[in-house]
């Protein structure tokens, strides 16, 4: 190997708006040397490579404190086209491929060849020039050849396989002469087992050529097949730094999740496996754009407060946006016996299911409308609820004024929402109180199962304390059956009494709080199950 | 009850050549069709009809061809083009105080518009940079902005703040332009140039010579560099950006480009009609260029040279036919001028709406494939 560093990262930080995720993270990248990144969503990956592509959201959100050196040289990437400039290129997880270009014209992007015509000779403009689509396929083929593509270049890109487009992106970066650096961002994401190790092969074969590779992955097993070096990143920060030899998947994985934990709900209460099952779904399938739920079969019990955990994109999120009948859904739910009709949020909410959406500002809440609309508002649509006949009348029906205030007070001080009264308007209230308001909303329809998504999400660490605690009181005082969904495994495992994990839109396991960091951290790389199989 | 049969799997499975290219170009082809009764109810000579077609066609053509490349661009449908048209008669008014008639005065107008354009062209282009994804509502808004400015400077500051001495086209106060310039001193000045007349049509050929350039032009920079950036940015403009195109620089480029044209477009249109109606000349050239241009089968993000030419002989032909059918068959030539303005609106209503549909289709596809 040698020895000088293609790419040095030290101490990059990272803000956005006054929320610290990167905390001074290192990184060094030797030519040729195969460098995995791997750690939970949030952990900083993600912002790690905007910064180093220099991508706009994060200049336009005030710019980074730390130092990148790359190819020995103390570089500032503020746009993409510094960054390409120096030779980094980028697999990006979502294609960055023009649907209506043939794959030599994405190959070749804003490269194109291009030879002088007399109109551009006339006016002296290089921009003129017309493009040589010859001298364009044969490069494209080149590089096509070098991954041991055998597609035809002139295809164009709508129509090929998921698979072909993934190599035509990597065509596309190893066509540039200068590449130095290349960032695959979770590129196995989409691909097949079979098109996923080809992939692996040429990662390998470009880094022999010299190219130094940084690998986002979660996929644990790839980050072993390939990678020279392991960073693990933790909440925005470098939790450890090991070679191919000194990796283990139980030591990586466990590395991911650690953190403490400290425990509101004292004891996890014992779940019976005969107890009474308040939802049972089976089979459910969910289209929600980038949380797919694929098959989903789960026994949700009474009074129990069920944590749903897993990565970002997994599809943990689609599973009570399709229950509640926000996205399109498939399957069998069981309220006891009856079926619950989905697709139906009206259905959903008469039969006493009631949901906390993780898009609160979005889904959740009205902005622009006071607290106490805001807490009534569905139980006067569904429930007629807070309606009073007008002037005796009873086909027109008039807000009570007098009983939603009163029931906006009690709410107020139940939950401790902290605000300068009941006409407040939501907009101005802060995360932790907005979030109180949408719990509040949800139980004004007095529900018999309560589904809360990212409870604590963009709310500070005070805030979410008492969210936490609210919905284990909820669960406790009034029994009722809570089920939770967070990208925070720390904060599930903090109250709930299981934790079903999901991988890929399945389930892969159902862990008590206790289970150990490293079932954890198999269990969200996907790794549980084969475990569990070979251990039994 | 085509569509049916047309479903049914066996009809699938024997693609019929005929079939798919109604269901290819059903825009056109339904217009074809509405041209045809038009003008068989309207009753006209025939001579008369293709001999206004002609004249309609080098007078529109240019106008309409302006549109595309900012469609190639991403960019929709340039409303803007109004603001084009403003230069263009800047360039009219120009040589109407200074008194340069015939051909140099058609080229010297032509030439003091040009910077006109361009600095409009370059101020729409900043605007529609900070409205990205909303270039349509916001280039029609500019235009009727525009139009509130076209007032304010020919109304008031004529004869105020820029001095004019000439009665013919000044308001009786001595303030303000008049409601209509007479450009006789102008008119026909390329039409007449060079023109032959065949079997009673007469063909002016050197602004059709023009039109056939614009349209080699724009197929040339289509194999250009900037017109492969153009593409990228009509594909996916984050893609674009990320593979380094400049695409703010890239958009402005294609507005000012069509501004320039339609300045051009405009002041080979008023040549020939011979009279600048001050106030209201631009108003309706971006509504119509645009008609005419979806009619020959665009959309917002599709355009071609060939959808230009036959939209505009569409659209015209309907123009020149409809009156004469309205009065023909309801007794009142009115009925069909309401016709045609219904066509004209309704068309663009149409496509936006069509357009939106479609995007919202593929949009469920595929999250339904995922």
């Amino acid at each position: 190997m040698s020895t000088t560093n293609i790419l040095e990262m030290r101490n990059i930080e990272k803000e956005y708006f006054g929320n610290r995720v990167l905390k001074g993270v290192t990184l060094t990248v030797k030519p040729g040397e195969i460098h995995a990144i791997v750690g939970e969503n949030g952990a900083g990956k993600s912002t790690l490579m905007n910064i180093l592509f220099g991508m706009p959201v994060i200049y336009s959100t005030g710019g980074i404190r730390g130092e990148v050196i790359f190819d020995g040289k103390s570089v500032d990437i503020r746009s993409p086209k510094t960054a390409l400039d120096l030779g980094i290129g980028m697999v990006h997880q979502e294609f960055m491929l023009l649907p209506g270009f043939t794959i030599t014209e994405n190959i070749k992007l804003n490269r194109e060849i291009t030879r002088h015509n007399p109109v551009s000779k006339l006016l002296g403009s290089a921009k003129l020039q017309t493009l040589d689509i010859e001298k364009m396929r044969q490069d494209a083929k080149k590089a096509l050849d070098s991954l041991g593509m055998t597609v035809d270049e002139w295809l164009p890109i709508a129509g090929l396989p998921v698979g072909y487009m993934q190599f035509v992106e990597i065509a596309r970066e190893i066509d540039k002469e200068n590449i130095k650096l290349l960032v695959f961002d979770e590129p196995t994401a989409v691909l097949t087992e079979s098109e996923a190790d080809t992939l692996l092969g040429v990662m390998k074969k470009l880094s022999a050529r010299g190219i130094a590779i940084l690998f986002i992955t979660h996929r644990l097993d790839e980050v072993l097949a390939v990678a020279d070096s392991i960073t693990v990143l933790r909440d925005g920060e470098k939790v450890g730094w090991m070679t191919r030899d000194e990796a283990t998947l139980e030591k990586i994985a466990e590395m991911m999740v650690g953190r403490k934990i400290e425990r509101i709900k004292q004891v996890a209460k014992d779940v019976v496996e005969g107890g009474e099952t308040a939802l049972s779904i089976r089979n459910l399938r969910v289209t929600m754009p980038g949380e797919m739920v694929r098959n989903i079969s789960l026994d949700i019990k009474k009074g129990e407060i069920l944590g749903i955990g897993g990565l970002a994109g997994q599809g943990k999120i689609g599973i009570a946006n399709g229950i509640m009948g926000l996205y399109p859904a498939q399957g069998d739910v069981f309220l006891g016996s009856k079926r619950l009709e989905l697709n139906r949020p009206r259905q959903a909410i008469e039969n006493k299911l009631a949901f906390v959406s993780e898009d609160r500002r979005g889904v959740g809440l009205l902005l622009d409308n006071s607290i106490e609309t805001n807490i009534v508002m569905t139980a006067m649509q569904i429930r007629d609820m807070f309606l009073k006949p007008f002037l005796g009348i009873k086909g027109i029906k008039m807000a009570d004024e007098k009983a939603i205030r009163t029931h906006a007070l009690k709410m107020i001080k139940d939950l401790d929402i902290r605000c300068t009264g009941p006409e407040q308007l939501t907009r101005r209230l802060s995360g932790g109180n907005q979030q109180k308001v949408c719990i509040a909303r949800a139980l004004t329809l007095e529900p018999e199962i309560l589904f809360v998504s990212e409870p604590t999400r963009g709310i500070d660490i005070g805030a979410k304390k008492l969210v936490l605690d609210l919905l284990v009181q909820l669960n406790r005082e009034l029994n009722m059956t809570v089920v939770v969904t967070s990208s925070e495994l720390g904060e599930l495992r903090s109250i709930c009494d299981r934790i079903a994990i999901v991988y890929e839109g399945e389930l892969e396991a159902i862990l008590s709080p206790a289970a150990s960091d490293l079932d954890y951290g198999l269990a969200m790389a996907g790794k549980y199950r084969d475990r569990s199989r070979e251990a039994g | 009850m085509q569509t049916q049969t047309s479903t049914k799997p066996r009809a699938l499975a024997a693609p019929n050549a005929l079939w798919q290219f109604v269901a290819r170009h059903p825009v056109p082809l339904s217009f074809a069709v509405l041209c045809l009764l038009t003008v068989a109810a309207a009753d006209l000579p025939l001579v008369f009809v293709l001999n206004e077609l002609v004249t309609r066609l080098s007078r529109n053509l240019f106008l309409v061809l302006s549109l595309i490349i900012p469609v190639l661009a991403g960019m929709g449908l340039n409303f803007a083009l109004v603001i084009g048209a403003m230069a263009g008669q800047i360039g009219l008014i120009a040589v109407k105080i200074w008194d340069i008639g015939g051909f140099s005065g058609f080229i010297i107008a032509v030439l003091f518009s040009t910077p006109f354009a361009l600095l409009f062209g370059y101020l729409t282009g900043l605007t529609l940079n900070k409205t990205k994804g909303r270039e349509m509502i916001t280039s029609m808004i500019l235009g009727f902005f525009a139009n509130g400015l076209w007032q304010l400077v020919f109304l008031l500051f004529i004869g105020t703040i820029i001095p004019v001495n000439n009665p013919e086209i000044i308001l009786k106060g001595g303030v303000g332009l008049k409601n209509a310039l007479d450009l006789k001193f102008i008119q026909y000045a390329i039409d007449r140039m060079l023109h032959v007349n065949i079997m009673g049509i007469e063909i002016p050929i050197v602004t059709f010579a023009v039109i056939a350039v614009l349209c080699w032009a724009t197929k040339f920079i289509v194999t250009t560099k900037i017109g492969q950036e153009f593409r990228s940015l009509g594909q996916d403009l984050h893609i674009a950006q990320v593979a380094g195109i400049q695409t703010d620089k890239v958009r402005i480029i294609a507005i000012t480009i069509s501004t320039v044209l339609a300045a051009w477009g405009q002041i080979i249109f008023l040549q020939n009609i011979g009279t600048l109606n001050t106030y209201a000349s631009h108003e309706q050239v971006g509504m119509f260029a645009i008609a005419a241009l979806l009619i020959g089968g665009a959309t917002v993000v599709k355009a071609t040279i060939s959808d230009a030419i036959i939209g505009t002989v569409l659209f015209h032909t309907l123009f020149i036919a409809s009156p004469q059918a309205g009065n023909n068959l309801f007794g009142d030539a009115q009925i069909g001028e309401f016709f045609r303005v219904f066509i004209a609106y309704g068309v663009i209503g149409m496509s936006l709406l069509l357009h939106a549909w479609h995007k919202y289709m593929e949009a469920r596809k595929k999250t339904m494939q995922e």
